[in-house]
């Protein structure tokens, strides 16, 4: 038998989940500033970050789109087996998880309505380390500004846009849609 | 059998918590927005702070130090019930001191002493909609957000001028969030208003019965709505504390017997107390 969907997860989620949260909230709500995120130890090719992330947000209410490499039986099954998420097309998901170059068109993904623009996805972004920085970064959670590498620009109309954690290894790193991105 | 053996850690079960931490992570990417949520019943009453101990529960990590205030104040019923509750349910540390805290939990106002980067503040919110009281309909409320139509807000403010010569408003003033959305900051009062703008602390806001989360993000722009010709004033009380002689702290006025005797002490208790350990 299989046991690889079964080990990797959480050994204590109240505990860990809360930790791996409270890195998910200082990311997004310090674009631009990288921050440790551990706990998990998915299958290959996913990151730790990326599995802790999954865990911590993701469960059958939150349908998840995998792209490109990631879309294979291992992640699938990992994810339903710890999770329950159902795995979907880019236009139904809350959450997608792959590389930069995946996930393109990017106009894919729910970016809100006016009325209810949390409806929108979160994009989990694989990096496989960080470049360097590229772009200035201003905005909400941002004291004055700060660059950073980003990977590309992102559709958004704010309020309307994508919601972006870059991982890399077990860290992580938020770009909101409040984000204003100049590229250097 | 102890409270931490009998409940999950601090008390929500993990799919509410993942729930709240996902409004959280979308109220965090669009400030001042309010997101809906699926608000559970909490073993204590609407009003009594459901909507903070659902944020503050879904936020609290093992070794978080945890303050909790009602008013100002850390030794009044609601604040000391919360407190309690997070040390049963969490078996967090806690503290008085606002500086020793990574999160105060609040209601009605923001810590004198400055916040710092890290720490979270999460507000006990009753009414979030700031045009609830001038359009009652949530579906016209919404699609005014949506087009960022906030006129009505501006002729109430004017209103105020009209019949008082001044706005009136003195507590849940409301504010605009990087130019976009308008947002009420819970009933703080005014003078707390200049905390919320370009905070090193992260402030999260809970209404439990009417199930709205919202945020503002470290460093965020927050502007008190006013006029050019009747600027908004952050007032309180024109008086010293009485115990601690404090000018510059937000200030209760306390009854003190039948004959019109009264007095002025700061509302913020750990503030005066750590002042009158320096007067010694």
């Amino acid at each position: 038998m299989n046991m690889q969907p079964i080990s990797g997860g959480f050994s204590n989620a109240p505990l860990q989940s809360a930790t791996a949260f409270r890195a998910v909230l200082q990311a997004m709500s310090r674009p631009g500033l990288w921050q440790a995120i551990d706990g998990a130890a998915p299958p290959a090719p996913l990151s730790q970050a990326s599995g802790a992330l999954i865990l911590t947000l993701a469960d059958p209410n939150t349908p998840v789109h995998l792209a490109g490499t990631l879309d294979c039986d291992a992640v699938r099954g990992w994810i339903t087996f710890h999770t329950g998420a159902p795995l979907v097309a880019a236009q139904d998901a809350d959450f997608a998880v792959g590389a930069w170059d995946d996930l393109q068109p990017l106009d894919r993904f729910a970016i809100g309505t006016p009325e209810y623009p949390d409806r929108a996805a979160t994009l989990i972004i694989e990096l496989d380390g960080v470049p360097a920085a590229n772009a200035r970064l201003t905005g909400p959670g941002i004291d004055g500004e700060i660059t950073a590498f980003c990977p590309g620009d992102r559709p958004t109309a704010f309020p309307l846009g994508l919601d972006l954690i870059l991982t890399d290894g077990a860290r992580i790193m938020g770009l909101p849609r409040s984000t204003g991105l100049e590229f250097l | 059998m102890t409270a931490m053996d009998a409940y999950n850690f601090a008390y929500l079960d993990e799919e509410t918590k993942r729930m709240i931490r996902r409004a959280l992570l979308k109220a965090v990417a669009i400030p001042g927005y309010q997101v809906p949520f699926a608000s559970r019943e909490m073993p204590m009453p609407y009003g009594w702070g459901t909507g903070g101990v659902q944020v503050t529960a879904a936020c609290l990590m093992a070794d978080d130090v945890l303050k909790v205030i009602d008013q100002g104040a850390d030794d009044t019923t609601n604040a000391v019930s919360i407190r309690r509750f997070f040390q049963r349910t969490a078996d967090v540390a806690v503290t008085e001191e606002t500086e020793a805290a990574t999160i105060i939990q609040t209601r009605h106002r923001i810590p004198e002493a400055a916040l710092r980067e890290g720490q979270i503040m999460v507000f006990q919110v009753p009414i979030p909609e700031p045009l609830r009281f001038l359009e009652p309909r949530e579906t016209e409320t919404r699609r005014m957000h949506a087009l960022a139509d906030y006129g009505l807000m501006q002729v109430k403010l004017y209103e105020d001028i009209a019949r008082h010569g001044e706005i009136a408003t003195a507590y849940a003033y409301p504010v605009r969030v990087e130019g976009r959305y308008v947002m009420d900051p819970s009933p703080i009062p005014k003078f707390d208003n200049p905390k919320l703008n370009d905070s090193p602390a992260l402030m999260l806001f809970g209404a439990g019965r009417e199930q709205r989360i919202y945020a503002l993000p470290p460093y965020t722009q927050v502007e008190s709505l006013d006029f050019d010709d009747h600027p908004f004033v952050a007032s309180k009380a024109d008086h010293a504390c009485d115990i601690c002689g404090a000018t510059e702290s937000y200030l209760d006025e306390v009854i003190t017997d039948d004959q019109g005797g009264r007095m002025f002490v700061c509302s913020d208790t750990a503030f005066c107390r750590s002042r009158q350990g320096d007067a010694a």
